[in-house]
């Protein structure tokens, strides 16, 4: 059985309350970036890059039994961490649930200064990269 | 005066006094933008409580009080740089004032006309003058930087001709911290007839500007820079030469005489000064400079430069630390990369720390393509920081490096 989008959210939120400072914080999110799978080279196109961040990201979106699947990567570490996250919330979940879903889990962590659009690592451009992919499929 | 003391000085920005996520402040991030003192934050405020109306307009007592106060801020500026007040046209910034330049001298080009810039041009320095070459069939000439960070020199007669109209160029670069020979290469601009934009956005808060002594015909700087609010900028030109060019904008103030059939303009500056202006950000960049002016000015770039040279000995001892423009000649602002980690990490990492500089391209991308790197670290500072900060820049950098690798 799948978890849902808000237990996976409320699971990365507990995990998140057992650091004490932003260093051990950054430390898994930075250890996450570097566990997250890489995109092969040649996949890293000009269509699979979201545009207004700092460090480059590029987002791959499938479908695999009605279920999205997202692979992406970064320049940046932290940025890869990050998206590590939303992909383990987002991915392998239907696009229904993708595009109306709420991802509460970001302020809860204490990343909500990275949704500022000014902040430019793009955390808004992924999101909203995530459910247009998901969109597209319903639209199918 | 007293002497510069930079610990009294910091009681003057309130904003220095901040925490960020838990921690002080330190603001390494001042090519971007400067921090304000009360008493230019103080000085909007009175303008609005006490003289605010419009400027050049009313005979009543406040318009009045607005034209004045407006006008010795004209006064106050011409002054800190050398110029007379018919010589400086307020505008909203550097971007806009060179804008202004690419337009109104623009006018005066003909199709085959040169403009030289530089490699190491901020894109407010590159854009207009590609908009202008696009309008009037000109040609746009690069002068090229060399690996350390400083101009290609050997190549100046080579790219600087008397096809050459004008030369724009950055006094110092704000990617780089390179300072530019300025009077040198206004003096050989001069020599092959071409006219000199000089953007000082980046020196004005960090030496002595002169316009007679420099000699050049534009000049131009953003007040956020300089310790006043933004959206509010200089441009100086040569009275004569900007007598002789047409408008940039029509509207209210600009005009002497408007019938449906033909306008006469006004006279310098208020020709290029079309609308109402931003009155209280004019008067903010007065009290700015009369802020400048009050301190031992020359003890504050004595400090500040003692601040470079300590941040880039210190910034040597780090591990795989590669500094992005190594001139003789810099100003406390350095851009760099450590091994191969990306800027935006290390600039994510420096601000949980308490620490605001800028990562990324900054509006240079021609110069990012050249070194092949996607962006750097930069650290900017002012004479309002302290060799203490840049102590503890060190341990938090350092502690970010750790972290990431």
């Amino acid at each position: 059985m799948n978890k849902s989008i808000n237990e996976l959210q409320d699971e990365v939120i507990e995990e998140f309350a057992l650091f004490d400072d932003w260093m051990e914080k950054y430390e898994y999110i930075i250890d996450l970036g570097k566990d997250l799978p890489l995109i092969e080279e040649a996949k890293k196109t000009e269509d699979r890059l979201i545009h207004g961040c700092q460090s480059r990201v590029w987002v791959e979106a499938e479908v695999l039994d009605d279920r999205m699947c997202f692979t992406a990567d970064s320049e940046a570490i932290i940025t890869k961490g990050i998206i590590s996250l939303l992909i383990r919330v987002l991915s392998n979940q239907t696009p229904e649930n993708i595009v109306k879903s709420e991802l509460y889990f970001i302020g809860k962590i204490g990343l909500q200064e990275h949704l500022s659009p000014t902040r430019a690592n793009g955390l808004v451009g992924m999101i909203n990269r995530l459910k247009s992919e998901a969109i597209k499929q319903l639209a199918k | 005066m007293i002497p510069f003391d930079v610990h009294r000085v910091r009681q003057d920005f309130p904003i220095l006094q901040e925490t960020v996520h838990g921690k002080p402040l330190i603001y390494f991030d001042n090519g971007a933008s400067s921090q304000k003192p009360h008493q230019v934050i103080d000085r909007i405020r009175h303008y609005y409580e006490k003289e605010h109306s419009n400027v050049h307009r009313g005979v009543h007592h406040l318009s009045a009080k607005a034209t004045e106060a407006y006008e010795a801020a004209r006064k106050t500026v011409a002054d800190f740089i050398g110029a007379t007040t018919e010589e400086i046209v307020f505008t909203k910034g550097t971007t806009d004032a060179i804008n202004t330049v690419a337009f109104s001298f623009g006018e005066t080009l003909k199709p085959g006309d040169e403009i030289l810039i530089t490699g190491m041009e901020h894109h407010s320095n590159i854009v207009p003058w590609q908009m202008l070459c696009e309008r009037k069939s000109c040609v746009l000439k690069v002068l090229p930087v060399l690996e350390n960070g400083t101009l290609d020199l050997s190549k100046l007669d080579q790219f600087l001709t008397e096809k050459t109209k004008l030369f724009s160029f950055v006094h110092v670069s704000n990617t780089l911290g390179t300072v530019n020979p300025a009077k040198e290469l206004i003096s050989k601009a001069h020599s092959v007839g071409a006219k000199v934009l000089l953007d000082a956005a980046q020196s004005i808060q960090h030496m002595p500007i002169n316009v007679q002594e420099l000699d050049c015909d534009f000049l131009t700087f953003s007040g956020h820079k300089v310790f006043a609010p933004t959206g509010i900028g200089v441009l100086y030109g040569k009275k004569e030469l900007m007598e002789s060019l047409p408008p940039y904008q029509g509207g209210g103030d600009m005009i002497e005489y408007v019938t449906f059939e033909k306008t006469t303009y006004n006279t310098m500056p208020l020709k290029f000064e079309a609308g109402t202006p931003n009155i209280s950000g004019v008067i903010a960049l007065g009290e700015a400079l009369n802020y400048l002016n009050s301190l031992d000015l020359q003890g504050a770039f004595q400090h500040e430069e003692a601040l470079g040279k300590y941040l880039r000995s210190h910034m040597r001892e780090i591990p795989k630390v590669r500094f992005i423009g190594e001139a003789p000649e810099t100003c406390s602002t350095l851009s760099f990369l450590v091994g191969d980690l990306h800027p935006f990490d290390l600039g994510t990492l420096l601000d949980q720390q308490g620490i605001a500089v800028r990562t990324g391209h900054h509006c240079t991308q021609p110069l990012m393509q050249q070194y092949n790197i996607p962006g750097t670290v930069r650290a900017s500072l002012a004479f309002y920081n302290t060799h203490e900060e840049i102590d503890r820049f060190i341990a938090a950098l350092n502690r970010s490096i750790q972290l990431l690798s």
